[in-house]
């Protein structure tokens, strides 16, 4: 019994993994960026779920709507502010914007008094709720966060197919220049889809926070979404929930059956061996220029 | 306004293009050799720790502004020339061979870290320098024998030929011998074929392999190198500081030093050593402020982390050719004077290319 309970740990885990590499692959299909910021605005989203339940005493479910409308409002006016002046740029430069992004972040929430430095703990409702089945211990958190993982790729799913803004997304995503042509509005698009990974990276934050805790440098975590996204393909959404459960899985398994250490190293072990053997991932799709 | 016209080719590739430039490297080499009598024990050490960072992103230069291979874990090979050098020196072996070994040592890590690497491009090899980055670390903290892990390794006080460099002036002198040897090495390597052909694969990989560039070759030359002195530069760094731990080489520690090259300006050498002096100069420069500021905000920890990524924002944004573009345009206002046209730099608009079709 004990590797279903490690698998379900990593599962949930791995959901987590999914999330943050959810929002990379969103921006680099869209945009062609890399967001190394992805963690840091998870830590954000956390952090104002935090001070709206602690500080002005909302429940649970208003906090969370709250965290998302604020990240996706933020990630939007990121978008339009820091991001757009350099499309087309060399991509290094824009990761190294990204990366500038993360310190600000990290610096401005460790800047707020009395709440910045500390370690907190998000008073979610089903904290420390446990189901026993047989011989299964199951925390409740871990489940919410599986579920709220399934929930959520539903919903992408449906607007990704039916809704005409998830269209137009794909479009651009496959081809600008085209898509220009036929009328979508490529540069909103790019604003939304910033927003977009940002409030899945918000719902990341606040399934994780009962798991780990919520302080300014939980961001770091978003460095472990990588190998994710890779696995998966960078350029596939299912490929990033797929990859965040397969390095989900090796680091709880690996965690138990190795030796000491093998722990934080496993996923990028994986994605080493993953780009040695497939450099486009499980799901990801092999571009070719024709001559 | 000054004409140069060029005849030939070897003027061309000539290191000083003109008795200016003669002058003013001399009179810079000049002062850096009487700086210890200049300047008190505090300043020195700075100017230590300037030149060392500048030989790191010398190695960095050459890979991610020269040969446009960006490294996320370029600590990792900071950190191997680190322990190389402590473990060595504490083990009883003469200084300068320390040196070579760790030099050497990073370079074969540099090899077996490009092999992978060669069929990656763009922000798949960043992941998988990223993914090495954190194995290394990882290794440091674990491999408790060697390293001492997360406790530390403390390195003994280098000694040159029976001299004792252990205090501000000899070490300095050491770096500094180090380092205009880099830089010197560095020049010639980038005036000769090969390091046209790191540039020529940089600009375009197709077209530099229709030009017969073997890429796998100069790719794997170019990471050997940019490692051996990134290991150079870490050896010195260990001594420097002398006590090492695996988390001074982890993932914060290459941000900085693509930092260093990225606000130093990409693509030149001189921006190697202006970035290094930077990333010095900057946590006084905010230490300084904070007397002016007011207390809620001098005080607060984050402070510098806040700082560091508005600049870097900042000179992406704005400065795209970072320190040296900025000592370009006033140069260039300066030469022309009265004629000089505003947008004279401007970055030409391009339409977003697709990086995936490269």
């Amino acid at each position: 019994m004990q590797w279903i309970q490690l698998l379900i740990s990593g599962i949930a885990q791995g959901c987590i993994y999914g999330l943050i590499a959810l929002g990379f692959v969103l921006i680099y299909k869209a945009t062609e960026t890399v967001n190394f910021a992805q963690g840091d605005l998870m830590m954000l989203g956390a952090f104002v779920a935090f001070v709206c339940m602690a500080s002005f005493n909302m429940p649970f479910w208003l906090a969370t709507v709250l965290a998302v409308v604020a990240l996706l409002g933020f990630a939007m006016l990121l978008e339009r502010v820091v991001i757009r002046p350099i499309l087309g740029q060399p991509q290094f430069s824009i990761v190294m914007v990204t990366f500038g992004i993360g310190y600000v972040l990290r610096g401005l929430i460790t800047m707020v008094p009395a709440i910045g430095t500390e370690t907190h703990v998000l008073a979610v409702p089903y904290k420390d709720q446990v189901i026993r089945m047989g011989d299964l211990v199951m925390n409740m958190a871990q489940l919410v966060v599986i579920g709220a993982t399934a929930v959520l790729c539903a919903g992408l799913f449906v607007m990704f197919r039916y809704s005409k803004l998830g269209i137009a997304m794909q479009a651009s995503s496959q081809n600008q220049l085209a898509a220009y042509y036929m009328g979508i509005p490529v540069k909103r698009l790019n604003g939304l889809v910033w927003g977009l990974a940002a409030a899945v990276a918000a719902i990341a934050g606040i399934l994780l926070a009962p798991i780990t805790f919520v302080h300014a440098n939980m961001g770091l975590i978003g460095l472990k979404a990588f190998p994710a996204a890779v696995v998966g393909g960078f350029g596939s959404l299912p490929g990033a929930i797929v990859g965040g459960l397969v390095i989900g899985v090796v680091e709880s398994f690996s965690g138990f059956y190795l030796p000491d250490g093998f722990k934080d190293i496993a996923p990028y072990i994986v994605v080493l061996i993953m780009l040695m053997v497939k450099p486009y991932g499980l799901f990801g799709e092999k571009l070719r220029k024709k001559v | 306004m000054r004409f140069i016209f060029k005849t030939s080719y070897e003027q061309d590739i000539r290191l000083a293009k003109h008795g200016g430039h003669v002058f003013w490297y001399g009179l810079l080499l000049l002062f850096m050799v009487v700086a210890p009598w200049l300047l008190d024990e505090y300043w020195l050490s700075q100017l230590s720790f300037m030149l060392i960072y500048g030989i790191v992103g010398l190695g960095l230069m050459l890979l991610a502004g020269y040969t446009g291979q960006f490294s996320i874990g370029h600590a990792a090979f900071l950190g191997t020339g680190a322990y190389t050098q402590a473990v060595l020196v504490n083990a009883g072996t003469p200084f300068w061979l320390a040196l070579l070994a760790a030099a050497a040592l990073s370079a074969l890590v540099g090899v077996i870290v490009a092999m992978p690497a060669l069929r990656l491009k763009g922000i798949y090899l960043g992941i998988a320098t990223m993914a090495f980055g954190f194995i290394v670390e990882e290794v440091f903290a674990r491999w408790e024998s060697v390293t001492k892990g997360n406790a530390g390794l403390s390195v003994n006080s280098p000694t040159l030929f029976g001299w004792d460099l252990s205090s501000g002036n000899g070490f300095y002198f050491v770096c500094l011998v180090v380092a205009v040897l880099c830089t010197l090495g560095i020049l010639n390597l980038l005036r000769s074929a090969t390091g046209r052909a790191f540039v020529a694969i940089r600009d375009s990989e197709i077209s530099a392999q229709c030009m017969g560039i073997h890429l796998a070759r100069y790719k794997t030359l170019s990471f050997a190198v940019s490692a051996a002195l990134a290991g150079l530069g870490g050896a010195l760094y260990a001594h420097k500081l002398s006590f090492i731990s695996p988390d001074q080489f982890g993932i914060l520690q290459s941000i900085d030093l693509l930092m260093l090259i990225v606000i130093g300006g990409l693509g030149s050498v001189h921006g190697a050593f202006l970035g290094a002096a930077f990333l010095i100069a900057m946590p006084q420069l905010i230490n300084l402020s904070k007397a002016w500021l007011p207390e809620a905000i001098g005080q607060a920890p984050g402070l510098q982390s806040l700082v560091f990524g508005i600049i870097l924002i900042g000179f992406v944004l704005f400065e795209p050719l970072g320190l040296y573009g900025r000592w370009l345009k006033i140069r260039t206002y300066l030469q022309l004077f009265p004629f000089y046209r505003k947008g004279m730099f401007k970055r030409q608009k391009s339409f977003s290319k697709s990086d995936r079709l490269k």
